[in-house]
């Protein structure tokens, strides 16, 4: 699934690539290709085979079908020692018999840039990720998000034309988790490096990226922008991975347009009437009971069964209300009404 | 949705729940309880002999009547460093580091093999094999091989066949350390030492290994090393503490040892026969004691230096 063809410099290509474990298709038949300087995310539930396709530009890993190759370069057969790609893992793997400034300047140390270079880049790399001064300490001294930069001063300090970056912020809190991102997304920007970033946090995905990649099975579901992700889901699974989206097939899909083509509204398309009151023309409207409501702070969501069992998520932002004042209680009859134009038809797999 | 089913009984009262309670709400309570009996031993029995030991290195032997006089005094730890004594130090001293550097360059392959490359199923049968001969009696290991090297036996008979009498004679006709037969040799000696501490070394060294997080050696070839660099700054330095505790245990085993010097040896003294005689035969106390404390002071500056060298850093 290749979007729209484009003139910009590819840094990495995916043909009809593969990775079996015997039996287990971890990755099953991949085509993309990854521009030069775009931040990239490969976004997809555990097991998806994101990170394997990661692992497999790194050189951790040997397709079992088809070609990788970095910048018009196959690199199949290349050890991770001769690619000029870096890494940053998810438990951050600095060593931890040498202090932060020996780790960081590892690769320079391997490629023999003399002493007081390397000093002087280690220092400035830390600058860049926020640790000035942190070159005596040991990785054990420091806290997650600490460690984090680290092993992405690491990484950065070679400049490599590739960053693979592996679910680095998993182990964070979300607080900090958020702060990072916005910190990785501004370094990238900054650096002007290509970064593959690989996670199962949607939210993560779309802040960061400018395009993101669905993983599902081994298989990919979807490339484009985060926009396009959302507002253009190209198949239920996608549509029900980013974000919540209530899927219509069947004879409920029939019973509102007309046909049974699958298709998915966003909860935050839909809204709520009182029974009885008027619809806006070429709105579609159906009954429902309210079955939940929930509560979140920035705003509640609406569970409301509709008639076929279906259950309908609806989300209302609390602009004029709050946990007292909802639009509909437990119970209640109430009708859904949304327009046809928000109506997404999908496959569905 | 309330629950009709009755809600099963408490547990039964006993004594022993109540002291169960009684202990968790009385932490330092437990702790004493729990420790006083193994402290104890550890202190009065081990530490405490030992103690009781090391005090009759300050004691002499009347030369006359034989007896121990009690009197603190340094003349036994002269008679120590007199030429023939020191002989005796060195000599096992040399045997102990020879044994634990041929040890650690054996064992360290296997044990990588072992942590790195085997499946689970090999790896168990590998750590069954390298254990097994730690179930059958030692005294029959050693004569074992006493058998396997002597004249007759079958080390001599591989050499025979091949037509390698010649370097086999070559061999033992080293000074020092080679003899009439290896069967009566130091290099005999060396080659026992080795198989039968060898177990003591391979599991340190594997577990420091395994320990080794596999995402360290991906990022060390991620950054550009390859697989020797890798290993040289990365694995090796991990699991630098593994080699020290198996030496420790080859070191320290090897320098008290009395049963092969005797079995294998020739007449010359390592450590533990000088102790076996002085104490046995000559009724020496003071003189064996001075004499094991020099496998503790041996001990100790090794671990001092190990310490220097950064072995511990990575704990």
């Amino acid at each position: 699934m290749t979007d729209h063809t484009d003139s910009r410099p590819v840094a990495v290509r995916f043909r009809d690539v593969a990775r079996h474990f015997g039996t287990v298709r971890a990755v099953d038949g991949v085509t993309m290709d990854i521009y030069d300087g775009e931040f990239f995310s490969m976004l997809g539930p555990s097991g998806s085979g994101k990170t394997t396709c990661l692992r497999m530009i790194a050189g951790f890993e040997q397709p079992t079908a088809g070609s990788i190759s970095l910048h018009d370069r196959e690199i199949s057969g290349v050890p991770p020692f001769e690619r000029d790609v870096n890494t940053v893992f998810q438990d951050y793997a600095l060593f931890p018999h040498m202090s932060v400034g020996d780790n960081v300047g590892y690769g320079l140390m391997i490629r023999k840039v003399p002493k007081a270079e390397r000093q002087q880049r280690v220092r400035q790399m830390l600058e860049l990720v926020r640790l000035p001064g942190m070159e005596k300490r040991k990785p054990s001294m420091l806290s997650g998000g600490q460690r984090q930069r680290v092993a992405l001063a690491r990484a950065l300090i070679n400049q490599p034309s590739v960053l693979l970056l592996d679910e680095p912020l998993g182990a964070l809190d979300l607080k900090l988790r958020q702060e990072m991102q916005i910190e990785l997304k501004a370094i990238q920007q900054q650096v002007g490096i290509t970064f593959i970033y690989v996670t199962h946090d949607q939210e993560e995905a779309m802040t960061m990226s400018d395009r993101i990649a669905i993983f599902n099975a081994g298989r990919l579901e979807q490339i484009g922008s985060p926009s396009e992700i959302y507002e253009r889901p190209a198949t239920a699974f996608v549509a029900g991975f980013v974000g919540t989206s209530n899927l219509f097939e069947g004879s409920t899909a029939a019973a509102l347009t007309g046909s049974d083509r699958p298709f998915t509204v966003r909860p935050e398309r839909i809204r709520m009437a009182k029974p009885g009151a008027s619809v806006e023309s070429g709105l579609r409207s159906v009954q429902g009971t309210v079955k939940d409501v929930i509560y979140l702070g920035m705003n509640t969501r609406y569970l409301v069964e509709i008639s076929g069992g279906m259950l309908v998520v609806v989300v209302q932002q609390n602009v004029d209300t709050d946990h007292q004042t909802q639009h509909a209680s437990r119970g209640e009859s109430i009708v859904l009404t949304w327009s046809p134009a928000h109506e997404r038809h999908v496959e569905v797999t | 949705m309330t629950n009709t089913a009755a809600r099963p009984p408490q547990p039964p009262d006993s004594i022993g729940r109540r002291a169960a309670t009684f202990f968790h709400a009385h932490p330092t309570l437990t702790l004493i309880a729990l420790i006083s009996l193994p402290l104890a031993w550890l202190l009065v029995i081990y530490i405490g002999s030992i103690i009781a030991m090391l005090t009759q290195s300050f004691f002499s032997l009347d030369p006359f009547s034989g007896r121990v006089v009690r009197i603190p005094t340094l003349v036994t730890y002269q008679q120590l460093f007199q030429p023939a004594n020191i002989d005796i130090i060195v000599r096992t001293a040399v045997m102990a580091a020879s044994v634990t550097i041929m040890c650690a360059l054996i064992a360290f392959p296997l044990a990588y093999y072992m942590a790195r490359y085997a499946s689970l199923r090999t790896r168990s049968l590998l750590y069954l094999g390298v254990m097994l001969p730690l179930w059958s009696s030692y005294l029959v290991r050693v004569y074992a091989w006493k058998l396997i090297l002597a004249d007759e036996g079958i080390i001599s008979w591989v050499f025979n066949t091949l037509g390698l009498r010649g370097v086999l004679d070559a061999i033992l006709g080293i000074p020092v350390i080679g003899g009439s037969s290896l069967s009566f040799s130091f290099l005999g000696m060396f080659i026992v030492f080795v198989y039968i501490w060898l177990p003591f070394m391979v599991l340190p060294v594997t577990a420091a290994l395994e320990r080794v997080p596999k995402s360290l050696m991906e990022a060390s070839g991620d950054l550009g090393a390859k697989p020797s660099t890798t290993f040289w700054k990365i694995i090796f330095p991990l699991a630098f503490p593994g080699i020290v505790a198996g030496s420790i245990f080859t070191f320290s085993l090897t320098l008290g040892d009395y049963i092969i010097p005797q079995i294998i040896g020739n007449s010359s003294f390592f450590i533990g026969g000088a102790v076996y005689t002085f104490y046995g035969t000559a009724g020496n106390i003071p003189l064996a004691a001075a004499f094991t404390t020099v496998p503790i002071v041996i001990m100790i500056i090794y671990l001092l230096a190990a310490r220097r060298l950064g072995a511990f850093d990575a704990l």
